[in-house]
């Protein structure tokens, strides 16, 4: 293998760039975005030229330094280099850099911008760790790492309460997931011997009933950590309000890499699934009914980026739902071009609330046509990317997912699948509608003005890879890591690999003409919302995103609140009160009485001295 | 009736046992003092009478050390009693409870 330390340098820049900024440049906003937008690009251009030199399977897949060796337990500190995680860093660094550009001109005016992107290197370096690791420990390590950094930039204008609500809110969910994760990762190590991923895929291809009975238990407490990270319901509560964000952060973690981070987990421990058709049902319905309830919440919002992160929650159920269907090329497939057109939709969305200065609502947009072309050219290719039109990369990998649940004989997921899909296409384009045709509703966005060319250059380049993802090969390289019999299929032949299953593909297309036709009817020159009026108590109950924080409050937290009420009774009433002023009481007591000894009176003392040689003398002469 | 050592010793002991009980209960620092002179005599007593009935001379000659050392406490001891006089402006045990805790 050429270049072996590339990969070492591609994970340790954006830590050292991370590192150099807070000690360094904290004061000076263009140094820091240079180094930590450096660092980034940097990272690209060698993971091409790694490839480049090596191509996606390398020769030797692992490269790794010994960290911790304690008994039998064996963890490195190591790189696995395979399609996957070479894939994944592409995308990192790729969307990741293409973002960093576009926050240079978002996060100008901010006095924070220098430890905005201290936090962004930390978290490129988090998440190329997840997606670089080749053993549980160190990617579980790098998984609470980008933890940490999501929480860091949601809570990036912390002075804002509902941002800092957000970042904890964010961190907590996780944190639940987490604890899912890790005790799936102990009953691995317990039960395999190993948490390499390679030992551990070994193990099972020799002896597939290894895990015994708790083979179920295991593969959904490590989906408990995917639900947390990928927010599928429950868990799903925390990624709307890390809205609260800059919209680059939303961009770059809550729709193209984070949350993406459980998908990959699930594929890249895709052989503890392959003999747990349990594990899998329960993992591809979690991902159907969240694809389902996400979009059903999206057609109420009003919020251009709530909007846009429960479509973001949408998709992750359809990449969830693919894996638990056996598909993780599919999976991965849609997560490679999600990345493309959600952080186009992200940024350009962005580009719309610096234009308005920091107008969220769509109500009050309209018109944005004639100021605002770049991005609106841009955007109406994210949407039909999303929604799934031909030739746009979305309808490939869209279809792709249809196609397996369909191949499965999973007839209800299909059915929420396509249901899904002719949703997906209802709201993305009321919201285009609204926002950006007809008429200005309103004075920011008469005079709304088209973003800098450091914001808009990013949008042109993640749009031409929204157009043109479905050609360039990308279920090639996925198909070689997971597929039994790899097939490569050229640019033509991928252009109609659709054709080859026509029910899904006909069925999906049917989806995106209702829900185009149902969001023109409706929104196509319209100044308020007319459907809480054809809908009534559904459309309010969309709008409260179905009551769900509602309902943790009242029952999670307010069982939280209420152990947390008797905990502190017990410390102040009991610990303290009676343990500890048993012991003052008990030590003041003994001291008053000792006290009474000390009378300063001259013939208590006498008297004292008479009674001890008493003693003294029975002790002598009677004993 | 023969006086023997015993009348002698139990003599001793009822002028240490009222010289003791003189120092405990009175009230007036003199009369305490006085007591504890007493409580002394007492001792010498016992042990001039040990020497006179056992024929040894060792008992009376420490009584001639008591006796001088009793004098030398006893100036002390009143020089120590008239500076506290002066002080407290008073003879009586209770008032002197500085030491109390």
């Amino acid at each position: 293998m050429k270049y072996e330390s590339l990969p070492w340098l591609i994970l340790f820049l954006p830590l050292l760039s991370a590192a150099v900024i807070t000690l360094f440049t904290l004061r000076s906003k263009v140094v820091s975005s240079l180094i930590s937008i450096g660092a980034i690009v940097a990272g690209f251009v060698l993971t091409l030229a790694f490839i480049g030199a090596n191509g996606f399977q390398p020769a030797v897949t692992e490269t790794a330094v010994s960290w911790l060796a304690v008994g039998n337990l064996q963890v490195d500190l190591g790189l696995k280099l395979d399609t996957l995680s070479l894939m994944m860093t592409l995308i990192v660094t790729g969307v990741g850099g293409a973002i960093h550009i576009y926050s240079y001109g978002y996060m100008r005016a901010d006095r924070s911008m220098a430890r905005f992107f201290a936090c962004m290197s930390l978290f490129t370096f988090s998440m190329l760790g997840i997606v670089l690791a080749n053993n549980f420990l160190f990617m579980f390590i790098a998984w609470e790492l980008v933890g940490v950094s999501s929480y860091l930039l949601i809570g990036f204008w912390f002075e804002r309460p509902s941002a800092s609500d957000a970042a904890k809110k964010a961190f907590i969910t996780n944190r639940l997931g987490d604890f899912g994760f890790l005790a799936g990762i102990l009953l691995l190590w317990t039960l395999l011997g190993s948490l390499n991923f390679s030992n551990l895929q070994a193990t099972l291809h020799d002896n597939p009933g290894a895990l015994g009975t708790s083979a179920a238990l295991a593969g959904l407490l490590i989906f408990c950590g995917a639900m947390g990270k990928s927010a599928q319901f429950p868990l799903h509560v925390w990624l709307p309000d890390a809205m609260e964000g800059p919209t680059p952060v939303s961009a770059l973690i809550h729709a193209a890499t984070m949350v993406a981070a459980g998908v990959y987990m699930l594929c890249r421990t895709v052989f503890l699934f392959e003999h747990n058709p349990a594990a899998l049902q329960v993992i591809a319905y979690i991902g159907g009914f969240t694809a389902l309830l996400a979009a059903l919440i999206a057609v109420q919002q009003n919020d251009i980026k709530r909007i846009l992160a429960y479509s973001t929650l949408s998709q992750l159920g359809y990449m969830i739902m693919a894996v638990g269907l056996s598909g993780p090329t599919p999976a991965m497939f849609h997560l490679t071009t999600h990345a493309f057109f959600k952080a186009l939709l992200f940024l350009g969305a962005g580009s719309v609330i610096h234009g308005l200065h920091e107008e969220q609502d769509i109500w009050k947009m309209g018109g944005l046509k004639k100021h605002m072309p770049v991005t609106f050219w841009t955007f109406i290719i994210g949407t039909l990317a999303l929604s799934g039109v031909p030739p746009f990369s979305g309808f490939y990998s869209k279809d792709s997912i249809l196609a397996v649940a369909l191949e499965q004989k999973s007839y209800l997921l299909f059915a929420v699948g396509v249901f899904v899909a002719a949703l997906t296409t209802f709201y993305m384009f009321r919201l285009f509608f609204v926002a950006f045709l007809g008429e200005p509703r309103n004075e920011k966005a008469k005079h709304a003005h088209e973003s800098p060319w450091v914001m808009t250059l990013p949008l042109v380049v993640l749009a031409v890879f929204a157009v043109i993802g479905g050609f360039i090969g990308i279920t090639n390289h996925y198909a070689a890591q997971f597929a039994a019999a790899p097939e490569t299929l050229s640019v033509a032949q991928q252009a109609f690999e659709p054709l080859h299953n026509l029910l899904p593909m006909l069925l999906g297309l049917g989806a995106v003409a209702a829900g185009l036709i149902a969001a023109y009817t409706l929104y196509h020159h319209t100044a308020t919302d007319p459907l809480p009026a054809k809908l009534g108590g559904l459309a309010t109950a969309m709008r409260n995103k179905f009551y769900f924080d509602e309902l943790y409050e009242a029952t999670f937290i307010r069982a939280h609140d209420f152990i947390a009420a008797v905990m502190d009774w017990i410390d102040r009433w009991i610990i303290q009160g009676a343990c500890i002023g048993l012991v003052r009481g008990g030590t003041d007591l003994a001291g008053r009485m000792l006290r009474l000894v000390q009378t300063g009176n001259l013939q208590t003392y006498a008297f004292l001295f008479v009674l001890g040689v008493a003693v003294m003398l029975y002790l002598v002469l009677v004993k | 009736m023969h006086v023997g050592l015993h009348h002698y010793l139990t003599v001793s002991i009822l002028l240490f046992c009222l010289g003791l009980l003189g120092v405990i209960l009175r009230r007036n620092l003199l009369v305490i003092y006085m007591s504890l002179e007493l409580m002394l005599n007492a001792a010498n007593l016992a042990l001039v009478s040990f020497s006179w009935f056992n024929s040894q001379l060792d008992g009376q000659v420490l009584v001639f050390f008591i006796i001088t050392v009793a004098a030398a406490e006893v100036a002390v001891g009143l020089a120590l009693i008239v500076a506290l006089y002066r002080k407290r402006q008073s003879a009586h045990v209770e008032d002197l409870t500085t030491m109390k805790l």
